[in-house]
């Protein structure tokens, strides 16, 4: 199944901060377990994930740190910050707000004959 | 090892040298993409794929490298603020011919020279040219980013209903000759029409502080352009002065009267464009002059400190001292945002960001100490327009350097992003101009335009 791109694009950035809340990671490593969560529904783009994280840099929801990888290459390592962290709780918020809303209208969707009668 | 897999090297050195010639993608990014390209092309590797398929697959899932580099550009407008529409959608345009750019702007900055010619032509009183010079040259530098940006016809109206408000003040205004309220508003008038410039450089996106970081920048190049445009029409100018003075003939009236009218104003037009075309040439420089001034600035201040302080105070200083303090303060905030402009936003605390807040602080006690000397004065001798007009400068810029001072202190300790202090100073840059509007429009009917 492929998800739609605005619904990607609108659940990167809780994604990405839900992600950094389990430890450090470095952008390859957040692609593989972002496709890990989702079964391999979500495809991103992956070149499209740095602009992302360097905008939650800017915005101060994540810090960053240079490295290296076992193999000995350059490798930057991003960590969630105090800021990042209360800005997913605000998201975590939205998000259940909709997702209710949603499973509710699901919900009446799939059973709406009984409603209708009482009123026939 | 490495020499099965050369190939695979080659590509990926390919890559690195196709991906550099994007300039939204700096070295750094590089190195973070092709980390995760190396990764990748291991993972497929490791699922049996050769290398050649393996380096393959993981660029083609990296994506589009237009579309990603767009992504960059629009994160990092920085990098990339010369084109205000960031990187084109479509590269197929080939946009305006070069010639008919130069064409244009050349015409525009004949354009300003005439129209400050027709000025010192028909407005004989010199105050009444003083209020109308900065009018008569705006049209040509707004006309430069509205034809530049493609202003749409809302955005257009909203710059000349200010500008005509604000021509229509200065010229019906019954100000008494010589008064301190028409100098006030000669002084005002052209930061008003600076930030309605502002309006047009940034095509009418005013409202975002990229853009309005954009234009200080801009502000800064083109004071460069401008000074180095002037040094280089004065050493014309004063050569060709010597060797027609050899012979006898003075340029003295020729040059009030014909070159420095239309050189000016012509000069401010060709540097605008100079900004638009030739950035990256000044972009390396930018950096650099802030760190040499930052420090000379702080010595500056420090000593004028010590002075003051020696002389038991600013009391019973002279006017004239005081709006010497407000010009220096001024200049030193103008380097302070040009400072902050010129600084890559990602980049962690560093000397530079310690020695800034330092000459914050020293700029802080100097107006802390000019405040309490004008509001003695104010005390001893009552209000005057000109005082008034000081103080509310200085009360402005205290707010501003308190809470940059503040945001500073947070940014070294590592507890607030650097963009917090971008965003508190272009989110501040309106207030200025909507000062000095009331001190056009509010200052002369108060004060009886004495």
């Amino acid at each position: 199944m492929r998800i739609d791109k605005d619904l990607v694009a609108a659940s990167a950035t809780p994604l990405v901060l839900g992600i950094l809340m389990e430890g450090d990671l470095y952008g390859y490593a957040i692609i593989k377990r972002v496709s890990e969560l989702s079964g391999g529904g979500m495809q991103w783009t992956d070149g499209m994930l740095y602009p992302l994280l360097h905008r939650l840099e800017r915005l101060g929801y994540v810090s960053s740190s240079w490295g290296t990888s076992e193999a000995g290459r350059r490798r930057k390592h991003y960590a969630i910050t105090p800021t990042g962290r209360d800005a997913l709780a605000d998201r975590q918020e939205q998000w259940s707000v909709v997702a209710d809303a949603l499973r509710q209208v699901w919900q009446s969707a799939q059973q709406p004959p009984a409603a209708i009668e009482g009123w026939a | 090892m490495m020499e099965q897999h050369a190939e695979l090297e080659a590509q990926i050195g390919r890559w690195r040298g196709y991906v550099q010639r994007r300039q939204a993608i700096s070295r750094a990014d590089i190195d973070e993409l092709e980390d995760h390209l190396r990764e990748q092309i291991a993972d497929r590797q490791a699922t049996g794929l050769d290398d050649e398929e393996a380096f393959l697959v993981a660029i083609k899932r990296l994506g589009n490298l237009d579309a990603v580099s767009r992504e960059f550009a629009r994160e990092h407008s920085d990098r990339l603020w010369k084109q205000l529409v960031l990187v084109p959608e479509d590269s197929g345009g080939a946009g305006t011919p070069p010639w008919r750019e130069l064409a244009v702007v050349l015409a525009l900055a004949v354009g300003a020279g005439l129209a400050v010619k027709v000025g010192t032509m028909w407005l004989d009183d010199e105050a009444v040219l003083a209020r109308n010079l900065g009018l008569l040259v705006f049209p040509f530098l707004g006309a430069y980013f509205a034809w530049k940006r493609r202003l749409t016809a809302s955005v257009a109206v909203m710059l000349l209903i200010p500008f005509a408000a604000l021509a229509v003040v200065l010229n019906v205004y019954p100000f008494v000759s010589g008064g301190s309220t028409e100098v006030l508003a000669i002084l005002h008038a052209p930061v008003v029409l600076w930030l309605l410039a502002g309006v047009a450089y940034v095509g009418g996106r005013w409202r975002s502080d990229n853009r309005r970081m954009d234009f200080v920048r801009f502000t800064g190049e083109l004071a460069i352009y401008f000074t180095l445009l002037a040094l280089g029409g004065a050493v014309l100018v004063g050569l060709t002065f010597g060797a027609l003075s050899v012979v006898g003939i003075d340029l003295e009236p020729v040059m009030e009267d014909w070159i420095l009218p239309f050189a000016v104003p012509g000069a401010l037009v060709v540097a605008a464009w100079l900004v638009e075309a030739k950035q990256n040439v000044v972009e390396n420089i930018a950096p650099v002059l802030t760190r040499v001034f930052t420090p000379l600035t702080i010595v500056m201040l420090l000593t004028l400190l010590a002075v003051f302080t020696a002389a038991g105070g600013l009391v019973d200083v002279d006017r004239e001292l005081l709006i010497l303090m407000d010009a220096i303060l001024v200049l030193v905030l103008c380097l302070l945002l040009y400072a902050i402009s010129a600084r890559d936003t990602l980049a962690q605390p560093g000397l530079f960001d310690a020695l800034q807040l330092v000459l914050v602080i020293a700029a802080l006690a100097v107006d802390a100490a000019m405040l309490t000397a004008m509001l003695t004065r104010i005390a001893e001798f009552g209000f005057s327009p000109n005082k008034i007009a000081a103080l509310g400068l200085n009360l402005l810029l205290l707010v501003h350097l308190l809470r940059a001072a503040w945001l500073t202190v947070g940014f070294l300790r590592g507890q607030r992003p650097f963009g917090a202090l971008e965003r508190w100073q272009t989110r501040y840059l309106p207030v200025y101009g909507a000062w000095a509007a009331v001190v056009i429009l509010a200052f002369p009917p108060v004060f009886g335009f004495a």
